[in-house]
């Protein structure tokens, strides 16, 4: 079953902690439940949404890797 | 600390990377929920003038050339400035930025020289009492 995105973040380039910041705000925008695709380039970023996703209760629902590129999928709690 | 215990961080030092190191941890904490207080006294708050913000504020001293260069390729890079990280950090919400109201009269600077991101003017007893029983950072 295809995951249905409702919000992209594309934060490739942005330094910590701007794609974490950039996800914080577009979360806010979707419903409860709704899930938000991240890109990312920081290195830190596997750690920031690993920690921002327990924190939050946002949960991380996949996470991948591809030529320096993060992706994160995570769902509004 | 508890869930709702702010973090508070009181800025003193004007240089760029200094008020780009404080803006970064203001935007995470931000980002996770945490309240926020930010106390700009001294050169921290002289930095924050309308009419200086946007300006260079040079870097500490143990910068050095590598660091010079360092922060330049940054920058050079699109990494975001600190009144725009701090910005950002606003606009997720519970950031609170009071400037000390004795550096205010020692640099004789006026309410209106201030720039929007600073929410008021306010006294190291309010400060203390908003801090709580969160952490405070002095940069």
């Amino acid at each position: 079953m295809a995951i249905q995105v409702i919000a992209r973040v594309d934060a490739r380039g942005l330094s910590c902690p701007m794609p974490i910041v950039k996800t914080a705000q577009a979360i806010k925008s979707i419903a409860s439940g709704a899930l938000v695709e991240v890109l990312a380039t920081d290195p830190g970023s596997q750690k920031d949404f690993a920690a921002w996703s327990r924190t939050t209760g946002h949960e991380l629902v996949e996470q991948t890797v591809d030529g320096g590129v993060f992706r994160f999928v995570l769902r509004r709690k | 600390m508890a869930e709702s215990d702010p973090l508070n961080l009181v800025l003193f030092s004007g240089t760029d990377d200094k008020l780009q190191a404080a803006a970064v941890l203001t935007a995470g904490a931000a980002a996770l929920g945490k309240p926020v207080n930010v106390f700009l006294q001294y050169w921290a708050l002289d930095a924050f003038r309308t009419n200086r913000i946007d300006r260079d504020h040079g870097l500490a001293p143990e910068a050095g050339v590598e660091g010079r260069e360092a922060v330049a390729a940054l920058r050079a890079a699109g990494q975001a400035s600190w009144p725009e990280t701090l910005r950002q950090a606003k606009e997720l919400g519970g950031v609170d930025i009071q400037a000390c109201s004795l550096s205010m009269d020692l640099l004789e600077i006026q309410p209106s020289d201030l720039d929007p991101l600073v929410d008021g003017i306010e006294g190291v007893t309010a400060f203390w009492l908003s801090a709580g029983d969160g952490p405070v950072v002095f940069i």
